[in-house]
């Protein structure tokens, strides 16, 4: 099941820098959010805030709530493994382990704890086919991750990020990094995915924003201009900001 | 300036470009029918070709701003608008054309108190004046001159509707004129529907404009 996420009043700041600003938010249960704004505006910041990524940076300081299903990711006792369990991510650039097709969808698994082979076996194909690319790699599965072309590397990302069975699939630019047809295959995948998954989504194109997400939140300098359905916004959008900036001028 | 906005100026120069020669054809038309210049009527009619290529142009220019620029937000509003306008200003422009045809195939000038009690003058006035004030509102992207032709739509509406009992009441003194009367009632409801066609297009620069939907609402009620 999918879960409601909401961010009450986050601000944050690397060092003096203050780079989210009262931000707050909800996003629904299976939907996509799609992120857009200028570098620096803070998207990935407040991206990377629902699994927790920001911890690993130096002098970050976070206040306000962020929550998923009602619980505050940031209190104490919070099992940061688990929350990356629950909240899947998948970066820019295609980064598969250097072991096998196999072995990057299994390796979650068995990190995890489980050690059953049928039942690793079981997972690694539905994770594959949920991720639209079994088909391509089921006779090779046993080769190297690094033999996939970009677009299946990506794909091989968004299965092995699947297979541990996340509610909420965090993207930060999945798609900047490929051709056309890879880039229309991850979108069509992100699309079916959002059945069973709430996604949140970076994107610098805006058309890819357009076509993939249901709601769009527009960032500018750590603050969140705007943040509506993806039809009112690139239709009408409410400030002159949003307006500026999608229609690229933005200046 | 970008390139987006470039190509859009284009387009915007190119729609009120197709503007002006409507308007001026449907001015032709008059001094046409009042002077009964058949020769002014066939130039009507030849310039409809223009009219006609002019929306073939702008159509495709609409048609490769959707799939060069990817307009959105004002920018998708104002390629739609377009869109509509120009189809609107083609159909006036079938108007005038539709006019000028039976100008250059009346066999006697038109009857002075013929113009007079029907009051077509006064139809082409008010729908010239429509024509050219919602150019300027759209030009200058001004909704409150745009919102004025709801109203003065009905001014050409109520010349309309009293058409049919004058026309009845001539035709009965002067059953001679029963076919130059047709004609001027012809001229009447072509005229009522440029007033329509002026009406959608002041609901599209509102779109435009100000994202609002005015289509099948009571315009009444959203003036001013």
């Amino acid at each position: 099941m999918s879960l409601i996420i909401e961010t009450k009043d986050v601000n944050l700041y690397y060092g003096d820098f203050h780079a989210l600003k009262g931000i707050s938010m909800e996003m629904q249960p299976n939907t996509v959010t799609a992120f857009i704004g200028p570098s620096g505006c803070g998207k990935s910041t407040y991206l990377r805030l629902f699994n927790r990524m920001n911890d690993l940076i130096d002098a970050v300081k976070i206040t306000g709530t962020i929550n998923i299903d009602g619980k505050n990711v940031y209190e104490k006792g919070v099992d940061i493994v688990e929350l990356r369990r629950k909240v899947g991510m998948v970066f820019q650039k295609p980064n598969p382990f250097p072991k096998t097709i196999f072995e990057n969808i299994a390796y979650g698994l068995r990190v995890n704890g489980v050690g059953d082979k049928h039942f690793i076996e079981d997972r690694v194909e539905r994770s594959l086919k949920q991720a639209a690319l079994w088909e391509e790699v089921k006779d090779k599965l046993k080769k190297s991750a690094f033999e996939l072309s970009g677009g299946q590397q990506q794909r091989l990302c968004i299965a092995r990020a699947l297979a541990i069975e996340p509610t909420i699939l965090l993207m930060d630019e999945p798609a900047s990094a490929l051709d056309p047809i890879s880039t229309s295959k991850i979108e069509e995948l992100i699309h079916e995915l959002k059945k069973n998954y709430t996604i949140l989504i970076v994107t610098h194109n805006m058309q890819q924003a357009a076509r993939v997400s249901d709601a769009t939140a527009f960032f500018y300098l750590g603050n969140l201009v705007e943040f509506g359905t993806t039809k009112d916004i690139f239709t009408h959008p409410n400030d002159i900001k949003t307006q500026n900036y999608i229609t690229g001028r933005f200046g | 300036m970008i390139h987006l906005e470039e190509e859009l100026n284009v387009l915007k120069q190119e729609t009120m470009n197709m503007w002006q020669l409507v308007i001026q054809q449907l001015q032709k038309t008059e001094e046409a029918l009042i002077n009964f210049d058949k020769d002014l009527a066939s130039e009507v009619i030849a310039n409809e070709r223009r009219v006609n290529a002019m929306e073939l142009k702008i159509d495709n220019d609409c048609e490769n701003a959707f799939a060069l620029l990817n307009p959105v937000a004002v920018d998708l509003r104002f390629v739609l608008a377009i869109l509509k306008i120009n189809n609107n200003l083609e159909r006036t422009g079938d108007i005038a054309e539709g006019i000028a045809k039976f100008i250059s195939q009346a066999k006697n000038p038109f009857e002075t108190q013929l113009l007079e009690i029907t009051r077509v003058r006064e139809m082409y006035m008010h729908s010239i004046e429509m024509l050219k004030d919602i150019l300027i509102a759209f030009d200058t992207e001004n909704t409150k001159l745009a919102r004025t032709l709801f109203r003065r739509d009905e001014m050409i509406d109520e010349i309309n509707r009293n058409a049919n009992s004058i026309l009845v009441d001539y035709i009965s003194k002067y059953p001679e004129s029963t076919e130059q009367a047709l004609n001027i009632l012809s001229a009447i409801r072509k005229l009522e529907r440029v007033g329509d066609q002026a009406k959608n297009i002041a609901e599209e620069i509102i779109f435009y404009v100000e994202a609002k939907v005015l289509k099948h609402t009571k315009k009444g009620l959203l003036e001013g």
